[in-house]
């Protein structure tokens, strides 16, 4: 049995099994009590017999897919069905038992909901731990391969020559694979820069404006209609990019006497840029409208204009969430991938001019994981090597934008 | 002299002026979110709207031996090259399902060929003169005309542009949403619950928050790699399946779900807490029978806007496979599925001219269903939220 259709056949068995418990359990504390009392609710009787069913049958069929997966021991599906629907019976004829009037059914089944409520904010703890062990443990093997050093120095990302090579195709030129990363890197953080120039002036006014200038009116409409930008799917960004703004470049640059490729690093740059508007001038929003009218108020007393008080006043006030804004926006820039997998190249190109083919991070990643390559080829693992580093970096943008969040945070009375 | 009759000094003046100037920069950087806006909305429509008109010709089909073994034998010679290949290889399954129709000639309306579909789009095309006479007598004969492209929503994909749709794209968006929303919404409102009513202020739950906003800024390929690893290589889960796809995406959406609902906690009033302590409820009961009921609409709101963020997302589920050539809608959680972002970059990387209007118009369907969903959480957001 597929690993679905046996959780698909526990549930089912499982839930109506919960139903009955309910009503036993309920049933009986109201039998049992009489003119006594109850101590909680009956429903919470219900609650208990249920607890009572359901704790035990969970913990068999957890231990056994644990055990299935590690491979310690192979149970047939069946049997462990029958085995936890059995013992979720027996457990709950031994709490049935212990119902009376008296039991504090409501602090039991409480305690448990807690430890529920735990179990599953734990989840989330569990996911990045997911994501550090799986992206290290693939990460580790492709550097026993390749030496960190030649990863994070290199100038030429050539993985593809060693396959060649098997095909009896290489020669002394490219007799061995090349992991230089620096290219994909300065690629990636090419059009970062390019995507921050559109996005850090667009979105700081743009907020200003609907801070400070607009009326309640103007800023109910703009305000949502800023957001849609935040809507769209990157792969809709990535096809507008590669098809529409890519030609304009192309063309653009030949109006001036330039010579531009049509994957070049300029059009999906541009894109990024009006994608992550929204999220610059929303987050810089909240910051300016965070601060106290009486500062507006004082450099207008002064005689100040609004562009001045703006200007002196208002975004030093604001500068560390919007440069914590500005950070996160980076992390965002570094990590988006639709975009430049369909609008940028897939050769890695040192180069400084914008309008050359160059690829990213992002892009080789996809590559890497898409291709037909076999998962244990170092061509494949490289993948895990970029998503170690991208991780790292991001993970440390966030941290910086954090603490200059915290360090430099106004407290207005 | 200004108008109103006051002497200013030169230098109020240019400040003034400088006023003005910032005024129109900031109105400028909106304009320049608003050009786009428009040259982007304007475009996609440009490029996809033909793609909801589909060019079909009436033709005498033939039902015999032969035709069922070579389709193109089933229609007259003058339309053969004209009809749609993957029509015609579909007659033995009319057959099949009609045996009746066996040694008959039926008049039927069929899908035209992609270049002759072109062609009387006006579009560029790769047909020859000759055909182009061909095809302009069929339309004066009322034999060839346009109508609504109903097989872009029944079929799936296909590498003939004229009979491909959007079909098992979108049947496996809502299966891999279901695995999501099923996953994501009970934990994300559980873990919410736990930091707002239940933890203390201590290290667990420090570290839980810490993390949560930490993972919402993480790269959403990362989560790819992640399901790569975990879900199918450790658990073993199918290749390219909704299941798979949809269990990457709850993590991914987890962190949406979790700020929101904590936020739509936050916003109910503690005077609502303690009245309820009051009259001796006990926690869970406050949460259960108050707390939650009144947050309820904030925290669908966010749900659905995790949704939709889920729904437009194509990264981590290129790396877990699901880019697949998917002709057929998937018929449970562990087929191999594909999603309609995902279907739109396939097509996207189609050479043929046809398949970049299907791109147009699989992003039209995407965006109008997202923007819906969005207008949802809005109307729930104005209709059902309470001011304290």
């Amino acid at each position: 049995m597929a690993p679905g259709q046996v959780i698909f056949y526990f549930l089912a068995g499982l839930l109506p099994l919960v139903l009955v418990a309910f009503l036993i359990g309920r049933q009986r504390a109201l039998t049992t009590a009489g003119d006594i009392p109850l101590h909680s609710r009956p429903g919470y009787y219900g609650w208990y017999a249920v607890v009572w069913l359901a704790v035990p049958a969970l913990i068999i069929a957890v231990a056994a897919g644990l055990l299935t997966l590690t491979g310690a021991v192979r149970v047939p599906a069946p049997m462990v069905l029958a085995a936890a629907l059995v013992v979720a019976a027996g457990g709950l004829a031994l709490g049935v038992r212990t119902i009376r009037p008296g039991l504090r059914a409501r602090n039991i089944v409480e305690a448990t909901v807690r430890w529920l409520l735990l179990a599953a904010a734990l989840v989330s703890i569990l996911t990045t731990l997911g994501i550090v062990v799986s992206i290290l443990f693939e990460a580790v093997r492709f550097f026993e391969a390749v030496s960190l050093w030649q990863f994070l120095t290199g100038t030429t990302w050539s993985p593809d020559t060693a396959f060649l090579g098997g095909a009896g195709r290489g020669d002394e030129g490219n007799a061995a694979a090349e992991f230089g990363s620096v290219p994909l890197f300065a690629g990636t953080f090419m059009i970062t820069a390019i995507a921050m120039l559109v996005a850090l002036p667009v979105g700081l006014l743009s907020a200003i404006y609907m801070s400070e200038y607009a009326s309640a009116k103007v800023r109910g409409a703009t305000k949502p209609a800023l957001e849609v930008l935040a809507g769209i799917p990157t792969v809709v960004y990535g096809f507008f990019a590669a098809i529409t703004v890519s030609p304009w470049v192309v063309a653009a640059a030949e109006g001036i006497g330039l010579e531009a490729s049509y994957s070049n690093a300029l059009a999906p740059g541009l894109v990024m840029g009006i994608m992550i508007i929204p999220f610059v001038s929303s987050l810089s929003d909240d910051v300016i409208s965070a601060i106290p009218n009486s500062m507006r108020e004082g450099s207008f007393a002064l005689g100040a204009t609004p562009s001045e008080t703006i200007k002196q006043v208002l975004v030093p006030a604001a500068l560390p969430g919007v440069i914590s804004a500005f950070i996160l926006a980076i992390s965002r820039a570094l990590g988006e991938t639709m975009i430049v997998v369909m609008a940028a190249g897939l050769r890695p190109n040192l180069t400084a001019n914008p309008l050359e083919a160059m690829t990213t991070v992002t892009v080789r990643i996809v590559d890497a994981l898409t291709g037909d390559q076999e998962f244990d080829s170092p061509q494949t693992l490289s993948a895990f090597g970029l998503g170690l580093v991208l991780f790292l970096i991001t993970l440390a943008l966030n941290t910086v934008s954090l603490v200059v969040v915290r360090r430099f945070h106004q407290k207005y009375e | 002299m200004s108008a109103d009759g006051f002497q200013t000094s030169p230098r109020t003046r240019r400040r003034y002026r400088a006023e003005k100037r910032f005024k129109a920069l900031c109105i400028a950087a909106l304009g320049v979110a608003g050009v786009f806006m428009a040259l982007f909305f304007s475009d996609m429509i440009r490029k996809g709207y033909t793609a909801f008109a589909q060019t079909k010709i009436q033709a005498e089909v033939t039902y015999n031996e032969r035709s069922v073994e070579i389709p193109l034998a089933a229609v007259g010679e003058d339309v053969r090259h004209l009809v749609s290949r993957g029509w015609l290889r579909q007659i033995p399954n009319h057959v099949e399902a009609d045996p009746s129709l066996m040694g008959q000639t039926v008049t039927r309306w069929i899908v035209a060929d992609s270049t002759v579909d072109q062609y009387i789009k006006g579009q560029h095309t790769q047909l020859d003169d000759e055909q182009k006479a061909v095809v302009d007598r069929l339309v004066e004969n009322d034999r060839a005309q346009l109508g609504f492209n109903w097989t872009f929503f029944t079929n799936g994909d296909s590498k003939m542009p004229e009979i491909a749709g959007i079909k098992s794209a979108v049947v496996g968006s809502l299966y891999t949403l279901l695995v999501t929303m099923l996953v994501s919404f009970p934990i994300g409102v559980m873990t919410a619950v736990y930091l707002e009513e239940f933890a203390g202020d201590n290290r667990v739950s420090r570290a839980i928050e810490v993390n949560i906003n930490n993972l919402a800024a993480v790269p959403s390929i990362l989560y790819g790699l992640l399901g790569l690893a975990v879900f199918i290589n450790f658990f073993g889960v199918p290749r390219s399946s909704a299941l798979a796809g949809g269990l990457t995406l709850a993590l991914m959406t987890l962190p949406i779900i979790i700020i929101s609902t904590r936020a739509a906690l936050r916003a109910v009033p503690d005077s609502i807490r303690e009245g309820a302590f009051g009259v001796g409820a006990s926690r869970l009961q406050v949460v259960a029978h108050h707390v939650l009921p009144l947050s309820l609409p904030g925290i669908l709101t966010g749900s659905i806007i995790g949704l939709a963020q889920a729904m437009g997302e194509t990264a981590p589920l290129l790396i877990v496979g699901m880019m697949a050539f998917i002709p057929d809608a998937p018929g449970g959680f562990t087929d191999a599925a594909t999603v309609l972002p995902a279907q739109i970059f396939t097509w996207a990387s189609e050479p043929e001219r046809a398949f970049a209007a299907l791109t147009a118009a699989g992003i039209l369907v995407l965006l109008v269903v997202l923007l819906a969903l969005n207008g949802v959480a809005v109307w729930l957001r104005k209709r059902y939220e309470k001011r304290w």
